[in-house]
């Protein structure tokens, strides 16, 4: 063999291994990300299954992704109780009238915050920020809470004590930094005053960044049990996630519905599949909507990596 | 000196009434912190005090660090306080790894559909609350019915009955934990990823770099900063267990307390149940105060080398 006829031979040979080690990372990352999205969306689909099952194959065969027997007893029973529909009737007046308040405060804090030449700024920026370092914790918030401001028991505490976020705050801050000063200073000269220039001029054009913060408040709130838990005493104020939080405690639940309700069973009272139909309605209105809200989620996540 | 004072106080009011709207707008929001972060912050009091709800803070009497000393003696506080950062470091260890697999897996899908779906169910998860992901271990978990234990009797393996098993939870609570926030972690690596600079896959490309070599010498190497950043943030909260987790899949199930106790539930039940104020309080004033020298800490750690990424 000739040298160069060498070379090519090794050239050739280095270019199916590079061949071969590229398809080997296609090979892993495809078997990865499928393996993975499957592991996240399995523990969804069996308890869509089991919702359906009957209570006595769930107790006999134990929980399958294919029902042995398709029964809608759990879904007619739970939605034959006023439970379900109280509890989502809390939950999307706190979600709705929460994130709305919330909105607006920090809103209204963090425009001044944005402004460059306003002289106490950054101590108001400091104030907000340490309580991002340090808190009181949970005993004296508890005591200040139900003694103090007597809110026990009262729906409002699922949402006063938790209507301003120090980092949404901050996220909007650096939202409201990016729009051009000139806009705020042409309406000033035009005589505009500063709360108009804030609801007519800035809210308007951050419509961006109030949808991602909007978005991040009306998950807290949609998702919010712990409150409850604490709070919270009579069972129809009880939101979902309470509910569902209840429900895994309470095995007597199916039970106590069925009393309630006054639906009829079978020998077993259908408790596995009743709870696990109680998360598929609670479950439900976030899958639908949350596809078309993903993005917001990355972008505030991405603005919340730069600096607060 | 007076004089100054007096000036800065002049200095004061003209800038609040040059202003004054845009400070009144600030109000709301100041309010609300004073209420509901500032006050609870002199409440911390009670940890030093023998509190009593009926005379309440200012009437109960003062005990020194008795609080603290009873703290000290109990039994349980050393292994609280051990699966509180233990259970943090599986959490941030093994929940880092996996976002990074997945943001660099993601990055070399070139099916764009795909990879935009497959992303999108990674991250479906976060969304749900943790009181529905403890439900949907229900299924898994059972001892009637459960799959694990199925899955385990087809293979004539032993069976487990998890909620007596105290030394299988932190591998259940890691699982839960990457299964929940995995995905939705590896979004802030995966952004990184597609902010590099294409000129500089170009040039590898050029030099001979295959896709494994591309990942080795440039995609990892620029993920460093952001995967250190995230990790001090992380470590700055490392005594601030995830109450969200554990509450709802342990409760009051006393048999898994040795391995899935952590301040955070154990406040809670101290508060609760016991109604111990004080002792409880101490605790989390003990928690407050460690958290915010770890987050100084981690923080000016930060920006020692990397001073764009500090906080403050």
């Amino acid at each position: 063999m000739t040298k160069a006829e060498v070379q090519t031979q090794s050239r050739k040979k280095s270019k199916e291994k590079v061949e071969f080690s590229d398809r080997l990372i296609d090979i892993v990352a495809y078997t990865v990300v499928i393996v993975g999205s499957l592991l996240c969306i399995f523990p969804f689909l069996l308890v869509l299954v089991s919702s359906f099952s009957s209570e006595m194959s769930i107790i006999n065969n134990g929980f399958k992704l294919i029902p042995d027997e398709f029964s809608l007893e759990a879904y007619k029973l739970i939605l034959s109780s006023d439970v379900i529909y109280n509890a989502y009737s809390v939950t999307i007046f706190v979600t709705l009238v929460g994130t709305a308040l919330s909105l607006l405060i920090t809103s209204c804090i963090a425009y001044p915050l944005s402004l460059d030449d306003l002289k106490y700024k950054n101590n108001i920026a400091f104030f907000v920020y340490f309580t991002m370092l340090f808190n009181g914790g949970l005993v004296p918030t508890y005591l200040l809470i139900s003694k103090y401001l007597k809110m026990t028991d009262n729906i409002w505490v699922l949402i006063i004590p938790v209507v301003l976020n120090p980092w949404n705050m901050f996220l909007l801050r650096n939202f409201f930094k990016t729009i051009p000063k000139e806009l705020a200073e042409s309406a000033k000269i035009d005589g505009a005053g500063d709360i108009y220039i804030l609801f007519k001029i800035i809210l308007p054009i951050s419509k961006p960044g109030l949808a991602t913060i909007g978005l991040f408040y009306a998950l807290g709130y949609w998702n919010e049990w712990f409150r409850a838990m604490l709070f919270i005493k009579t069972d129809t104020k009880y939101p979902l996630q309470y509910l569902i939080m209840k429900i895994i405690r309470n095995i007597q639940f199916a039970q106590e519905l069925s009393v309630q309700s006054g639906v009829q069973l079978e020998s077993v009272a259908p408790s596995y599949s009743v709870r696990m139909a109680t998360a598929i309605l609670t479950i439900g209105p976030i899958v639908f909507v949350y596809p078309f809200v993903q993005k917001y989620f990355v972008k505030g996540m991405m603005v919340g990596s730069v600096k607060g | 000196m007076a004089d100054k004072r007096v000036g800065k106080l002049k200095g004061f009011f003209k800038e609040m009434n040059k202003n004054r709207y845009v400070y009144l707008l600030a109000v709301p929001g100041i309010v609300f912190l004073l209420v509901f972060h500032y006050l609870p912050m002199l409440g911390l009091i009670i940890a030093f005090q023998d509190f009593n709800a009926v005379k309440g803070i200012t009437g109960s009497e003062f005990v020194g660090l008795e609080n603290f000393k009873i703290l000290v003696n109990s039994p349980s506080i050393g292994k609280v306080l051990y699966n509180t950062v233990f259970l943090n470091v599986l959490f941030i260890a093994v929940g880092m790894l996996a976002s990074i697999v997945i943001a660099i897996l993601l990055n070399e899908i070139a099916h764009k559909f795909f990879k935009k779906f497959t992303q999108t169910v990674l991250i479906l998860p976060h969304f749900v609350s943790w009181t529905i992901a403890a439900m949907i271990t229900i299924p898994f978990l059972s001892s009637d019915g459960g799959l694990i234990n199925s899955v385990l009797e087809n293979f004539n393996l032993e069976t487990i009955s998890f909620y007596r098993s105290p030394e299988v939870w932190p591998s259940i609570l890691v699982s839960m934990n990457v299964w929940k926030e995995a995905g939705f972690g590896s979004v802030i690596y995966l952004a990184t990823i597609t902010g590099i600079d294409s000129q500089i896959y170009e040039a590898a490309r050029i030099d001979g770099a295959n896709r494994i070599k591309t990942i080795r010498y440039i995609i990892l190497p620029l993920l460093k900063n952001t995967a250190l950043l995230l990790l001090l943030l992380r470590v700055g909260k490392i005594f601030y267990g995830n109450f969200g987790l554990i509450y709802p899949m342990v409760g009051s199930n006393s048999l898994l307390y040795p391995t899935t106790d952590i301040i955070d539930t154990f406040v809670y039940r101290a508060l609760m149940e016991l109604g111990d104020m004080g002792m409880s309080t101490a605790v989390g004033l003990t928690q407050s105060v460690m958290g915010f020298v770890f987050v100084i800490l981690t923080n000016s750690i930060v920006k020692k080398f990397n001073p764009e990424s500090a906080i403050f």
